[in-house]
């Protein structure tokens, strides 16, 4: 069942090669049984069946929604979920929003990328306030040596319907998190959703944990994660479509969550996703997209000009964070010698004032340390975060560009089968000539269909961008307003305790006579 | 570069320019390439100079001849002789510049402008703390009884022509490097010497002890201030990138502080370490003295013993014994002067200092409160 489920049939005519590789990389069977019990009641009918081609399932009775679930493309990012990564992945297609909105909308729609369902979303999003925080917390490390990894512990406070109680917590490990969002990927990128990216992996910072080292880098380094994750679960949480998406929900409230395995470093899988992401950097270069659409080349210019100038910013304050903990250390190191200089002066009053000048410095230093926090916390990490999320956005363009490509390739080729079928009248073959006739008809049919459904594929995931984008660019003038003030606060702050630190010492220095 | 630096931080140590009868300062300095050109103008009402006012321009290397011939005047053995100032060292900023020049591609208009001004007021600081230093030797010397007198030092004041003439040429230069060579074996005398007085003895502990300790803490302090400097650099880039007002203002003041800080500790600092070394010269040369002394007792023993050029050695006792006292008469006077005016110094400046970064912290305070609503407002 394994291969049957999930042999795709070789119409896409990138990947060829990636077939063979499919064999290289047994699932066990097993888990192909438990794939849909993982998942939330709604979606069963959509879980047993591997991505699907039109082709293999119009004649399977019990999928009700056989039409609906219409592939878009065997692109990579696809195949990359069909062939690499778990279970789970692989079996949740690509689930319609409809479909995951079954309790409250109902199951009317056929197209995937109904329109009218999109709206009815955001309308239900207008009733329900957005009340839902996330808190990432407790790092607890679960077994020894290199088996071992972190548990977080993820709560859950809200008071939307959507969920069972208003209060609950997970414990979830870091592939965990990966695991949810190469799911998302799987099901949203492709259609134009702008997906949050997951937090790197650190095959170093990891190992030094696993190790089992206590020291300051590795406890700064599960900070660290700690924090990206928390802010990873927000994000996804804030997008309307995500939230309601049942991996989410899934991930949030149960208990047990089968182990993502593939989103290991060091797999197989891990090394097939850096192939087919060179794979999709060369592809990217060879599609000249007639841009129709003045607003899409507009936007695709501000997000490249974009990151340009947020990474240059994160590369300026990531040397601010290293250069104000040398000022740090430097500033104890001046401490500790003045302390000695005002150990050795014989004069009293200016021994003593010296000492309380180390004493002084001592106080700074503890207040660029925590300055220096404050910088890496608030301002680079937001910016590290914004540079991948910028990376995806490009990443739902580029989607966008290759469901043209998809709809130009299914015109040239009806195009193709109607020279063909307009040739076939003048063949002198009269007993072939029919069936050949019959044959090329349905062809010529079937590609209409994908014509057409091409078309709208590609109207639907231009309309989706848009509101993305939109959607987008005020979250992320909300984040750097907040954060920007609140970096600013903690500016204005430790130049309040310089003040009060130097105005204690000014009499001492007043003292001396 | 023409800088007037009237409104230089004046001098680390307390203002020597008390006594009306001379008066000297460095009202304007010219950086040529690589050589600074002093402009030394003197006020004075002694008979002993030709005119009542007069400038001359001066080289970093006519201050140098200047402190080695005093060094090398025996009746001034027993003086603690103003540390040299220091060559001036352009060699930051100027590396920083080139950099920036190279750099220039890579960043907005805006960030080049600013980096330019940073790397334009470090190069002013630089030439301040260098007229600032040279103008100090002047003015210690000009306020010492003994060595304002100085023929040479009459001369470097007044003389209208180019010193070149009276400088160290190649062989005195090799001499004086031999000199120090030898200063380093006395270091090892004057630890090892048996101390008769106890005033002496203290001086040389203390002095010895505390030399090592503020050569640390400068080496600190410049660290300190350097790390300052690079957060000040980055805060430009930061700023030209987010493109915020309250981000500019920041910057100027936390380059401000870097520099500040820089003239106020550091320069304390660095100045007194040589002071120091100063005063420790001046214990290596009684020291020498005393050994002297010690062995031409020795000499009038063995003479006596001999019997054979008995007056000679009296004669050379005599006049080591004198040597000696007048070392030590002097010594005392001066390292007890030397310890109250760095009292002082130290007082002044880290009272300073302290008010300095009182008033940059407010400031910073409140720009960016303000600043920054209007930032959000505009976004």
């Amino acid at each position: 069942m394994a291969d049957t489920a999930r042999d795709p049939p070789p119409e896409s005519t990138d990947f060829q090669e990636l077939e063979d590789g499919e064999d290289l990389f047994p699932e066990p069977a097993a888990t192909q049984e438990s794939g849909p019990a993982s998942l939330p009641a709604e979606d069963i009918s959509t879980n047993s069946n591997g991505p699907k081609q039109d082709s293999l399932f119009d004649d399977d009775p019990e999928d009700l929604f056989a039409e609906a679930t219409e592939e878009v493309s065997l692109d990579s990012p696809e195949r990359d979920v069909l062939l690499s990564d778990g279970p789970s992945p692989a079996i949740t297609p690509i689930t319609p929003p409809t479909s995951v909105i079954t309790p409250r909308i109902g199951l009317a729609h056929d197209d995937m990328f109904t329109h009218s369902s999109f709206d009815e979303i955001e309308e239900e999003e207008g009733g329900d306030s957005f009340d839902i925080h996330i808190a990432v917390s407790d790092p607890e490390k679960v077994g020894d040596g290199m088996n071992a990894y972190m548990a977080y512990k993820v709560t859950t406070k809200t008071s939307l319907s959507l969920f069972k109680t208003d209060e609950f917590s997970v414990k979830r490990r870091f592939s965990d998190f990966l695991g949810l969002h190469s799911k998302l990927a799987s099901k949203y990128l492709h259609i134009g959703y702008i997906v949050p990216p997951a937090p790197e992996k650190s095959i170093v910072g990891m190992t030094k944990v696993k190790v089992g080292k206590e020291d300051q880098s590795s406890n700064e380094f599960v900070e660290k994660r700690r924090s990206a994750l928390e802010r990873y679960l927000m994000r996804t949480v804030k997008h309307p479509i995500l939230l309601k998406d049942p991996d989410v929900l899934q991930f949030l409230e149960s208990s047990e969550l089968p182990r993502a395995v593939s989103t290991q470093a060091l797999s197989s899988a891990g090394l097939l996703r850096m192939v087919n992401k060179a794979a999709d950097a060369v592809n990217k270069m060879t599609i000249k997209m007639n841009e129709s659409d003045a607003w899409f080349e507009e936007k695709q210019q501000h997000f490249e000009n974009l990151d340009v100038q947020l990474r240059k910013l994160h590369a300026s304050v990531e040397s601010l964070v290293c250069h104000r903990k040398e000022l740090s250390v430097n500033t104890a190191q001046f401490a500790k010698s003045a302390a000695m200089l005002g150990n050795s002066e014989d004069h009293t009053a200016l021994s003593r004032a010296l000492s309380q000048l180390a004493e002084v410095e001592e106080k700074i230093d503890q207040l660029h340390q925590d300055q220096a926090n404050a910088d890496f916390y608030l301002f680079s990490e937001l910016l590290g975060d914004y540079v991948r999320l910028i990376t995806a956005v490009k990443g739902v363009f580029d989607h966008r560009m290759k469901t043209w490509q998809k709809w130009q390739d299914s015109q040239l080729l009806l195009q193709k089968k109607r020279e063909a079928e307009a040739k076939l009248q003048f063949t002198n073959k009269p007993d072939k000539l029919q069936q050949a006739k019959d044959e090329i008809k349905e062809e010529i049919e079937e590609l209409e269909g994908k014509v057409q459904q091409g078309e709208r594929d590609f109207e639907q995931i231009s309309k989706t961008i848009r509101k993305e984008v939109s959607r987008f660019e005020k979250e992320r003038v909300k984040d750097f307003k907040t954060i920007i003030i609140k970096y600013l606060e903690s500016l204005v702050q430790t130049q309040q305790q310089l003040i009060k630190y130097w105005e204690a010492f000014l009499p001492e220095a007043k003292a001396i006579s | 570069m023409h800088v007037h630096p009237l409104f230089a931080l004046r001098s680390v140590s307390v203002d020597l320019n008390h006594d009306a009868s001379l008066l000297i300062d460095i009202p304007d300095a010219l950086c040529e390439r690589d050589k600074v050109k002093f402009t030394v103008h003197t006020k004075t009402t002694l008979s002993s100079f030709q005119k009542p006012e007069f400038s001359v321009p001066r080289q970093h290397e006519d201050f140098i001849w200047l402190h080695d011939t005093l060094v090398e005047t025996e009746d001034y053995a027993g003086l603690i002789i103003p540390p040299a100032p220091p060559k001036p060292d352009f060699e930051s900023p100027r590396e920083k510049m080139h950099k920036l020049g190279e750099g220039e591609a890579t960043m907005t208009k805006d960030e080049y402008t600013k980096m330019k001004q940073e790397l334009e007021a470090e190069y002013l600081a630089v030439f301040k703390k260098t007229v600032q230093v040279h103008e100090v030797f002047l003015q210690r010397l000009s306020s010492h009884p003994i060595l304002s007198k100085d023929r040479n030092f009459q001369i470097f004041l007044e003389y209208d022509q180019d010193l070149t003439v009276r400088r160290k040429n190649a062989k005195e230069m090799f001499g004086g490097f031999f000199k120090n060579m030898v200063k380093t074996a006395d270091e090892v005398l004057i630890s090892g010497i048996k101390e008769v007085d106890d005033f002496f003895e203290q001086e040389k502990t203390f002095l010895l002890d505390y030399y090592s300790k503020i050569k640390d803490s400068t080496a600190k302090a410049e660290k300190m201030t350097r790390a300052h400097k690079n957060i000040a650099d980055d805060y430009i880039h930061v700023s030209a990138t987010l493109n915020t007002i309250s981000a500019d203002d920041s910057t100027k003041v936390e380059g401000r502080v870097a520099s500040d800080q820089e003239l106020k500790l550091t320069e304390l600092l660095r100045y007194y370490m040589r002071d120091i070394q100063a005063a420790k010269d001046l214990l290596y040369r009684r020291a020498r003295a005393l050994a002297d002394y010690e062995n031409s007792n020795k000499a009038l023993d063995k003479a006596r013993l001999k019997s054979k050029d008995i007056p000679q050695a009296e004669e050379h006792q005599q006049h080591c014994l004198q040597k000696f006292d007048k070392l030590s008469e002097s010594g005392k006077k001066e390292l007890t002067s030397f310890k109250g005016r760095r009292v002082v110094a130290f007082r002044k400046n880290l009272i300073e200092m302290a008010e300095l970064e009182i008033k940059h912290a407010k400031v910073s305070s409140t720009i960016q409160p303000p600043a920054a609503k209007g930032w959000v407002c505009s976004v």
